[in-house]
């Protein structure tokens, strides 16, 4: 794990290139994060990944209602050769949220940005295939986000199918 | 021209000719390429080892183009996780990837103990290695079952299936139940290993380097096995390194990755063991490569069982464990700890953790965001089934649809933690 010395290093090289591109670091419980800014994500990423950090471990999202930004997207990344693991953390608005796809930097993101899309909305721009992954086509909703009631979708029987719209289809 | 000494049956064979038939089959299609046939492979399909449906492009036997449609069993875990204190979620989280359920409690509680900063007691880390190593084992077994099963083999599946009981017999033992056992706690383990357990285990891991000989000598040299698994579904490092594929597979090309050396978690650097790895990654050395695991498993189980600390099973900090039964017939303060901790649970300083292990399928992650309430803001799975299955299809691009079940069987994906 970058140390925080080494976590302030880290940024202090990103903001040379892009002033505006790290907004914050976060230093807890051992493990760094680094919170930039939506627009400039993707090229942090790609910086980032020169500096070694080749692996995207893991892509995911997190709901901050009510805090706005609302949406955050967590790019867990890894350096393989100093065993380093570095979270950077974009936040977007719950209004249109939009966010640069990251699937040719790294391929692995394919799946997880689309996992991110169906349960929360976000739109990853320049993703090849934007499609909802784990939930049906037609779903309406992004079932994880915290104001998504848990149990609002009616359980078919026999006796009341006639009572759900377009149960024949 | 009949050649002399032949049955007459044999000379009227020699004369049927296909020349007429190929000839009428060449006008339907373009000319270079034959026509493209797309086929449902799946969702319900023995060899695709649950609900995961796949769409294959075939050109005759070939496959040339693939992919996977999931979601068939998507239960929503990690929405009904939000709704539930932080120790009501274990039993639900296990049940997400259905083969290695101590791994996906050990990523909850790991994250959850490092958000309270809670220090989990020598003895449970050992436990936990021991049940940890077990469930490895369990998982390969059932791995090499219903592979060779893919494979044509019968037999081997009742083998591995009668090693499998054993373990399963273990895991009543220390826990109560068979499968989704709940042992691992935040904190340490919910219960120490009863008296006859180790013998039992000792038992196990004394006959377990035999058996897994047996398999060999059933599999290791096995004509089927060579054909239906060398050369076949290979792809490079770099590639599965791209695509975030880790774990056995990705050992199976020769990077010795794996967590439990790179970033030793509960204890694993007391214990002495090898990292397996294959040399081109074709699916015989991703076979190979997880037959080598369970007797490395063995080793750090036997090593574990030898050097089990004594101490307390479960950290002594009573605002995250339930005090001991005993006590609370005795002390005031353990009624209330115990009241407290079944009707509210514990309340997690806010924070957000990526806490990952290695699981039988490679890097299983769990992110734990806690607002500061009994209750988890936010808890995900990074599962290794759902990103090693975007490899399936430069696995098995170009190569013929038998290899295709092949590589299903060696790619081992559940559907439980593919979906969630």
């Amino acid at each position: 794990m970058p140390d925080a010395t080494g976590l302030e290093l880290i940024a202090q090289d990103l903001r040379e290139a892009d002033a505006e591109s790290v907004l914050e670091t976060i230093y807890f419980r051992d493990h760094g994060t680094l919170l930039v800014d939506a627009d400039g994500a993707r090229e942090v990423l790609a910086r980032l990944r020169e500096r070694g950090f080749s692996f995207l471990a893991s892509l995911h999202g997190v709901d901050y209602y009510p805090e706005e930004p609302r949406l955050g997207v967590l790019y867990e990344l890894l350096d393989m050769q100093r065993v380093d693991r570095l979270t950077v953390k974009a936040r977007v608005h719950s209004e249109a949220p939009s966010i640069a796809s990251v699937v040719d930097l790294f391929p692995t993101a394919d799946h997880q940005e689309r996992e991110v899309y169906d349960l929360f909305g976000v739109v990853f721009e320049g993703h090849p295939d934007l499609r909802r992954i784990l939930m049906p086509e037609d779903y309406e909703g992004h079932p994880q986000r915290r104001d998504f009631p848990i149990g609002g979708e009616p359980v078919l029987f026999t006796y009341n199918e006639h009572t759900v719209p377009r149960y024949y289809e | 021209m009949t050649t002399p000494g032949i049955s007459e049956y044999r000379r009227q064979e020699e004369s049927i000719t296909l020349a007429p038939i190929e000839q009428q089959l060449s006008g339907v299609t373009d000319g270079e390429r034959h026509e493209l046939l797309t086929i449902n492979f799946g969702p319900h399909h023995p060899a695709t080892h649950g609900v995961l449906r796949l769409l294959v492009q075939l050109e005759g036997e070939v496959v040339r183009d693939l992919s996977p449609i999931i979601g068939y069993l998507h239960t929503g875990i990690e929405k009904t996780c939000e709704d539930k204190s932080y120790w009501k979620v274990i039993p639900v989280i296990e049940r997400m990837d259905y083969l290695a359920y101590y791994f996906n409690a050990m990523a909850f509680c790991g994250a959850v103990e490092r958000l309270v900063g809670v220090e989990v007691p020598p003895r449970a880390q050992y436990l936990r290695v021991i049940h940890l190593e077990l469930n490895r084992i369990m998982s390969h077994l059932f791995w090499l079952g219903t592979s060779a099963l893919d494979l044509g083999a019968m037999s081997i599946l009742w083998y591995c299936l009668r090693e499998r009981e054993q373990i399963l017999d273990l895991f009543e033992m220390s826990s109560g139940q068979r499968m989704h056992t709940r042992y691992i706690q935040v904190g340490g383990v919910f219960e120490d290993i009863p008296p006859g357990f180790a013998e039992k285990l000792r038992q196990f891991t004394a006959k377990m380097p035999q058996r897994v000989e047996q398999y060999g000598a059933i599999l290791n040299k096995n004509e089927i096995v060579l054909k239906r698994l060398c050369n076949t579904g290979i792809v490079d490092e770099q590639t599965l390194l791209g695509l975030g594929v880790t774990g056995p597979l990705l050992r199976a090309t020769g990077n010795p990755w794996d967590l439990r050396k790179a970033a030793p978690y509960s204890s694993y650097d007391h214990f002495d063991f090898k990292i397996p790895v294959g040399s081109i990654g074709d699916n015989y050395d991703r076979y190979r490569v997880r037959l080598a695991e369970i007797l490395e498993s063995t080793k750090i189980i036997d090593q574990a069982l030898d050097g089990l600390p004594e101490g307390p099973y479960i950290t002594t900090d009573r605002k995250i464990a339930l005090p001991p039964r005993h006590e609370l017939a005795t002390s005031m303060e353990a009624l209330i700890h115990h009241f407290k901790l079944v009707t509210e649970g514990f309340r997690v300083p806010p924070g957000e953790i990526y806490y990952p292990i290695e699981s039988p399928r490679g890097e299983l992650g769990c992110f734990v965001r806690s607002d500061g309430s009994a209750k988890p803001a936010r808890v995900h799975m990074r599962d290794p089934s759902f990103v090693n299955l975007q490899a399936l299809r430069p696995m098995v691009l170009d190569g013929y649809i038998a290899d295709l079940i092949a590589t299903l069987a060696m790619l081992d994906p559940i559907i439980g933690g593919v979906d969630r």
